[in-house]
């Protein structure tokens, strides 16, 4: 393509004069506004016409890679195909219309449907009652923090002040863990991979407010030991806190709730398919265990005795953490989901997840170095190539994939290992798909001893090379303005 | 097993399962215990069709009534253009995840620095981030960064007529992360200065947050406040409604630290809610102690200009505990939508839009006051388009009035007063249509 041409900033196409939009006019009498409200300093953002701005961003989107492009293996990430029907539903125009302060008689269709997923993932979780209120997965649990806190405020407990982690754990864990005031405490892995249970017992005492966990951790594995684990945390007075990035591969197998979590979060945008679009909007509802629920965020949806839906706001709620009840067009997508998948294939999603994880992790376990043996979840994580001598890096693998057409694994994380490639293939990856990939990962393996700085200067066929990070961090272009008046020096 | 999402058939499985040395697929969790497994089957429907899921979502939509919208509180019933609604479909940005690998991920880093560069134009402010979830939630952080960046100083003020919602969202973080917020009282419907000035100089405060367009859509004037809470060592936070930023006095321009707020008014629809986007725009200061992702242009190996995640080491994944925020998700494709609108409208467009709204509001505000069943609220004030009333009558019962003609009225703030919106989508005779049933009540 010509990159020259099409790939300009909007503001390098902007001409004098030139319009993209017109609004409709209700010729009324201008208003005269006083002076020292109204803005002074002058304003420029791109002129430019419908035809210009399309093509624009239609080349802009062919630089991109999406689930629909191809396989994304990222590892804690669940990259499942994205339902086309799921898109249409979430643009219903009897919902996309309706204004959030609309009296709930007038909106009863979409309180039911916010209702209707929030049962059903109860049922999936094994919990009493979800609010999908939280917008992403990290909003989520920093809610799911703030009902444990709410929780043992309610205790009159108020010296309980730290959470803590597996050394495996995302990073938002103790990040969200922080800005619910809340410190971090690190638990110990097993070299298995789980969490050491006698590393754990003595961490625990009043002080803790929580534990965080996924099960299965982000290494793939199942924490096996949960049920002891979650009775030494109850015995303590604390929490156990589910992190719900790892659900895939329980569909239809176990529940967070029978696991013995008291509060959880999923994502809807990995485990219940709705569109990553590049980086949100996702959507974290929070799930509780009976006796639990009166902490959930405001405001809450109920079913009232006559049948319709209500919206309530009390005093024993955590506080409110959203404007209104959360990212509901993408809640419509995951409801829409769960319906078209229905309880006769939701239970097979994990399963075959699994086994496609399985899978690729047994074809590939000759060229990469597999630490932890035995069966995996839905994803697991190599420590780089076994063949070290050459030199070539995880990083490398990843970026000669991308020359390959797939995007790369989750790559540095988790911290266990040096050189962690985490792959995660999903249910909806077909045969065909992972036994391509196979042979791909194969051939990098091959090229590394063949021809290691070839795969070393990779990628070679993306639409840009390699960029310099590292002058991006020292002398910071993040807008427009400064750009230009960086060229100009 | 034949679900349209699923490719694999009972060969394949078998296959797979024999290349693995596996049985069955319960080998694949023969480390689960017995005792937690999920033995039953889930109290969910059944699988349905393409039809069956639209029908389902027909009938539950007909449950919602169909209405000409007069409320606002935040969140305004603007159109969407078709080429954005369009483009934003594209599936290349649409399923594509965070943009960790910048050579396949051009297409949504180029958006973001196009959107960040839009929102530092509209605010007047220097570094914007890639987004943030809504105007509450970026308004709580925001409270969050005036700490960190004073170090010692645990106090916010917050304007007593920033929005209901915001003030609950700010509050509920700062409760739980051990900020103290006290709400500087307000007067005939703005804050109160005599008191700002007092609660401010007791130089304890991190953070002072007020909105440009408050509550009630009175536009406040905040002349020597950002001077004021500079010499205090305090931050100077604004929260807007981003599409006003075309017409009114931007943060920039009052010498505010930090411009928040929601961008669901440049075109985003309703929805019940969300997704909306939230924004953040900060002085060049405050540059590595704003949360969430940022993109920076910088150059690939041949020279060619490109655009990459950058100033990372504030980040959860790098950062963990020690992060400027927890965010990671944010609302990536909202993004793309305001810049694709904003590009569409440019500056003329956005202030027709705004003239639209504003003209309706002032003609609409006339026409209701003239019926003689309610007053403007405060008069004296400047508003866009939106303005509050107060009746003698119940706010509700002229909203459940307006609901029996096809109308939403406005949003009830109590019993006595009705907040009330105007955009360039309703009508004269939309308008004339509310005052005829407020006149007959």
């Amino acid at each position: 393509m010509n990159r020259e041409f099409y790939s300009r900033l909007i503001f390098e196409l902007s001409r004098k004069g030139r319009r993209g939009y017109k609004h409709p006019d209700n010729h009324l009498e201008d208003v005269k506004l006083d002076n020292n409200i109204l803005r002074q300093s002058p304003l420029e953002l791109p002129e430019v016409d419908e035809p210009t701005v399309v093509r624009h961003y239609n080349n802009m989107s062919n630089n991109n890679f999406g689930v629909d492009t191809g396989f994304y293996p990222l590892g804690s990430c669940t990259m499942k195909y994205n339902p086309k029907i799921n898109e249409e539903i979430s643009a219903h125009p009897s919902f996309e219309n309706l204004h959030p302060d609309t009296p709930v008689k007038a909106v009863q269709g979409a309180l039911k449907a916010y209702h209707t997923l929030q049962t059903y993932l109860a049922e999936v979780g094994g919990m009493s009652e979800f609010t999908l209120n939280p917008y992403a997965g990290a909003h989520g649990e920093l809610t799911g923090l703030m009902v444990i806190r709410a929780y043992h405020f309610s205790r009159g407990d108020l010296k309980r002040t730290k959470v803590i982690v597996p050394d495996s754990a995302h990073g938002t864990n103790p990040a969200s863990a922080a800005v619910a005031g809340l410190s971090i405490v690190e638990v110990k892995s097993r070299p298995d991979g789980t969490v050491d249970v006698e590393d754990l017992k003595p961490l625990l005492d009043d002080s803790v407010a929580a534990m965080m966990m996924t099960n299965p951790n982000t290494l793939g594995i199942f924490e096996k030991n949960i049920p002891e684990i979650a009775e030494l945390v109850h015995a303590s007075g604390a929490l156990l806190y589910y992190d719900g990035a790892n659900l895939n591969p329980m569909l239809g197998v176990a529940r967070p709730g029978d696991m013995g979590f008291d509060v959880m979060h999923i994502n809807l945008h990995k485990t219940f398919s709705t569109p990553h679009g590049g980086g949100g909007p996702g959507s974290g509802p929070v799930g509780v265990r009976k006796g639990l629920e009166q902490f959930l965020p405001n405001p809450r949806v109920v079913k009232l005795d006559d049948g319709t839906y209500g919206v309530i706001n009390s005093d024993t709620a955590l506080g409110s953490i959203s404007s209104h009840l959360g990212n509901f067009a993408v809640q419509l997508r995951a409801l829409s989901y769960i319906l078209s998948l229905g309880k006769e294939n939701i239970k097979h999603v994990g399963p075959l997840a699994t086994l496609n994880a399985n899978y690729v992790k047994d074809k590939l376990k000759d060229a990469y170095l597999l630490p932890i043996e035995g069966v995996c979840k839905h994803e697991f994580v190599f420590d780089g190539l076994i063949d070290k001598s050459t030199g070539v890096t995880t990083l490398n693998v990843a970026k000669r994939l991308l020359d390959y057409g797939y995007h790369a694994p989750t790559i540095y994380f988790p911290l266990l290992f040096h050189e962690s490639l985490m792959i995660e293939p999903t249910e909806t990856e077909s045969l065909d798909t992972l036994d391509d990939f196979i042979s791909v990962m194969h051939k990098i393996a091959e090229e590394a001893k063949e021809n290691p700085e070839m795969v070393k200067s990779a990628p070679h066929n993306c639409p840009i090379s390699h960029p310099d990070d590292t002058e991006a961090a020292l002398h910071p272009i993040v807008n427009y303005t400064e750009l230009t008046a960086n060229k100009e020096q | 097993m034949n679900h349209r999402y699923l490719p694999h058939t009972e060969d394949d499985v078998r296959l797979m399962l024999d290349s693995c040395g596996l049985e069955s697929i319960e080998d694949l969790y023969s480390d689960v215990p017995e005792q937690l497994k999920f033995k039953g089957e889930y109290s969910l429907p059944s699988e349905m069709s393409e039809k069956e899921v639209r029908d389902f979502f027909d009938s539950l939509g007909e449950q919602n009534n169909k209405l000409v919208c007069f409320a606002g509180n935040g969140f305004y019933d603007h159109s969407a253009p078709a080429a954005v609604k369009s483009l934003i479909a594209r599936s290349e940005f649409l399923t594509a995840y965070t943009p960790y690998q910048p050579e396949i991920s051009q297409g949504t880093l180029q958006y973001i620095f196009e959107y960040q560069s839009l929102i530092c134009r509209l605010t007047d402010m220097d570094v914007s981030n890639a987004s943030m979830y809504d105007g509450c939630t970026a308004t709580a952080e925001a409270m969050m960064m005036a700490v960190a960046n004073s170090r010692k100083r645990k106090k916010v003020l917050v304007s007593a007529t920033v929005h209901k919602k915001v003030i609950d969202v700010v509050k509920t973080y700062a409760l739980y992360h051990g900020v103290e917020i006290v709400l500087i009282p307000e007067k005939d419907g703005v804050c109160d200065k005599a008191a700002f000035v007092t609660m401010v100089s007791a130089d304890d405060v991190a953070g002072v947050i007020v909105a440009l367009r408050n509550q009630y859509g009175v536009i406040e004037d905040y002349t020597g406040w950002a001077e004021l809470c500079h010499t205090h060592k305090s931050l100077f936070i604004t929260n807007c409604i981003a599409a006003d930023l075309a017409t009114i006095k931007t943060p920039g321009e009052w010498g505010a630290d930090v411009a928040v707020g929601d961008a669901q008014s440049l075109g985003i629809p309703l929805s019940y809610g969300g997704p909306y986007l939230g924004f953040m725009a900060v002085k060049k200061p405050l540059m590595r102690k704003i949360p969430g992702r940022i993109v920076g242009a910088t150059k690939d190996e041949q020279g060619r200009r490109v655009f990459v995640l950058t100033l990372q080491a504030r980040e959860q994944h790098i950062r963990r505990e020690k992060a400027t925020s927890n965010i990671c998700s944010n609302q990536g494709l909202m993004s793309l939508y305001v810049t694709i609108f904003t590009a569409l409208n440019g500056v003329s467009g956005l202030q027709e839009m705004n003239r639209q709204g504003i003209n309706g509001a002032h003609y609409l505000a006339e026409k209701l006051v003239a019926t003689g069943k309610v007053k403007l609220t405060y008069p004296e004030e400047p508003y866009l388009n939106e303005f509050l009333l107060t009746t003698s009558m119940s706010a509700s019962a002229i909203i459940d009035k307006a609901l029996e003609e096809g109308i939403l009225a406005g949003v009830a703030l109590d019993d006595n007063h009705l907040l009330v919106a105007v955009t360039e989508k309703q009508t004269v005779s939309e308008m004339d249509k509310l005052v005829s049933v407020v006149s007959e009540l």
